[in-house]
């Protein structure tokens, strides 16, 4: 799968509750209700600005924090089709391969805010379009690209019943 | 080649030899998640097709995080979970009997070798009873309700060798503040990280678990400790288990061995907006609070209220100053009502909350207003983690907090255990 949007950039140590707050996130489990507040601590017009398939660009310990799946859900529907980072936090991690957000880890220091960037998923590449360059990737654990191809932990114990690695 | 208490706990659970860097599926003891991820893990078990928790008396799920519930959303979440439970059968924990972290310990859910997963970060917490226990996401958390089961890549592990005597008004919340500002936010990304020495061996479980409790803070995956004399009394009174006792070998690999020395450590202070953003208290001493919170799963035990009670009793907090106690457990509320500790915060001017999280995590029960300073003995900074990204949220030990509300401003606890 190829994925084309536009950087949002933000810094290192984003943890979960800038990401989606528990002032909200103990309220509902509308995902598309929480959509609207995501990132609202760091920049509270984020999600007026973002257009469906731009990405959220970060560098390092991305998603630290609490163990929420709601902020990798709220970032997806938010419509950010994918998060690059220099690093992630473990938990948040895991939480984005279960729910079928991407997450690449890559030296994200080469992107600024604006660029057009090219993600394939199938291959493991990133292409910064507007600088012309390619950036090398960190690949996934192998359980992580099984439990990615069946699209999300849910979908992987649907089809095996258990996990199957 | 020797092991680390991780690589062996990881080898009982499944069912061979593991090795840091293995990647294994491993059997469960244990398994919670609270009201903030619960809701989410059942919507994701339903979607599974799980039609019943692999062992109903292994899953608790407990409602702390908005308790009692402070508007009609969270009052539909909360039902949900206690259907969910009367439904399959599963342990639950209602508003008033706790923080899911002094309960699990607490109630005898938890004992030496086990295997724990909790679906919130601070389920690092049991490290101080010799378990690996560590926080997962909702939909882990539903795949493991249904096998019993959860994947895990087996972590290299950091070693604290801590030493020295502890000077008075220098608590363990200080020693992992002090660690982490060393360590950094993300200093123990996929680690597992170890706590050894003589200065904690001289802590008392209570006040060991404040230190597990925070290495998520640095990024690590668990917070271990030795198990010895002090472990094995307080899950005699917990569990009728017996503890499997697990030792690190002499000849265990370690990422990195780092020492620390009590005897000359400082009050600390986590300052905005980050947890590793530490500094002795004399950087910030004098700064006003308008608000001092004393609870949580990091220090909200009975020993913590003790501590705060001993500097407070007979004395107001400052007329500046909203102070506000929630105790971990109603366990601990009752045993501090009757120890006379809960009198002594009253009369001082406390506002007395349900044992719970919300102060902490933002939902309730003291938000601060725009430009408000914080001391918090809680375990998290983050902008907007109380509720409001325009107040100043600094965390410190219970002494330190209760010496502050006194005096309306950052304040050295040492002159009263002097």
């Amino acid at each position: 799968m190829i994925l084309t949007g536009k950087a949002f950039k933000f810094g290192d140590d984003i943890n979960t509750d800038y990401i989606i707050s528990g002032k909200y996130k103990f309220k509902t489990l509308d995902m598309k209700e929480l959509a609207k507040h995501v990132m609202e601590d760091l920049d509270p017009h984020f999600y007026e600005k973002i257009n469906e398939g731009d990405m959220i660009v970060a560098g390092s310990n991305f998603g630290c924090g609490s163990s929420r799946e709601q902020a990798p859900l709220a970032i997806k529907h938010a419509g950010i089709s994918c998060v690059l980072a220099l690093s992630f936090a473990r938990i948040f991690y895991r939480n984005a391969i279960n729910t079928g957000l991407p997450v690449v880890e890559c030296d994200t220091s080469q992107i600024e805010e604006g660029d057009l960037l090219e993600v394939n998923l199938g291959e493991g590449t990133v292409y910064n379009k507007t600088k012309k360059i390619n950036i090398a990737v960190s690949p996934l654990p192998d359980v992580m690209i099984k439990i990615l191809a069946d699209g999300g932990l849910i979908k992987h114990f649907q089809k095996h019943g258990d996990y199957n690695f | 080649m020797g092991k680390t208490i991780a690589e062996k706990i990881f080898s009982t659970h499944c069912g061979k030899e593991a090795e840091a860097g293995d990647l294994v599926v491993a059997d469960l003891d244990f398994i919670m998640a609270q009201d903030g991820t619960a809701p989410l893990a059942i919507n994701s078990f339903n979607e599974m097709g799980g039609k019943r928790a692999f062992d109903p008396s292994r899953v608790a799920l407990v409602i702390d995080h908005s308790a009692p519930s402070p508007n009609e959303g969270v009052s539909s979440l909360h039902k949900l979970m206690r259907e969910f439970a009367a439904d399959k059968e599963v342990i639950l924990y209602d508003i008033g009997d706790g923080v899911c972290h002094q309960l699990l310990p607490e109630q005898g859910h938890v004992a030496s070798g086990d295997l724990v997963i909790g679906a919130d970060s601070h389920t690092c917490t049991y490290g101080a009873l010799n378990a690996f226990s560590t926080g997962v996401g909702s939909t882990d958390l539903a795949a493991a309700m249904i096998s019993g089961k959860l994947w895990f890549k087996v972590p290299e592990t950091i070693k604290y060798f801590c030493q020295g005597s502890w000077p008075g008004g220098v608590f363990s919340k200080d020693l992992i503040l002090r660690i982490i500002g060393d360590t950094g936010a993300d200093g123990a990304t996929y680690l597992a990280s170890e706590f050894s020495g003589d200065a904690i061996s001289a802590l008392e479980i209570e006040e060991r678990f404040t230190i597990s409790n925070m290495v998520i803070e640095m990024g690590a995956k668990a917070g271990l400790m030795e198990f010895d004399e002090k472990v094995e009394r307080w899950l005699k009174s917990r569990t009728g288990r017996p503890p499997q006792a697990v030792f690190a070998d002499d000849d265990a690999v370690y990422l990195d061995v780092r020492k620390y020395d009590v005897s000359n450590l400082e009050p600390q202070v986590a300052c905005p907006h980050t947890v590793d953003n530490v500094s002795p208290l004399k950087d910030v001493e004098g700064l006003p609070i308008q608000q001092a919170f004393l609870g949580t799963c990091t220090n909200g035990r009975l020993i913590d209220l003790k501590i705060a009670a001993a500097i407070l009793g007979g004395k107001k907090v400052s007329p500046a100053v909203r102070f506000i106690v929630a105790p971990a457990s109603r366990e601990v509320y009752l045993e501090a009502m009757q120890q006379g500790i809960l009198k002594a915060l009253v009369e001082a001017g406390a506002a007395v909350v349900t044992p719970g999280c919300g102060p902490c995590v933002g939902t309730h029960n003291g938000v601060p207003s725009d430009g408000e300073v914080v001391l918090s003995t809680a375990n998290r900074n983050f902008k907007g983690r109380m509720g409001n990204s325009n107040a100043f949220i600094y965390l410190a030990s219970p002494a330190t907090v209760a010496a502050s509300a006194l005096e309306g401003k950052i304040t050295d606890p040492r002159p009263y255990f002097a």
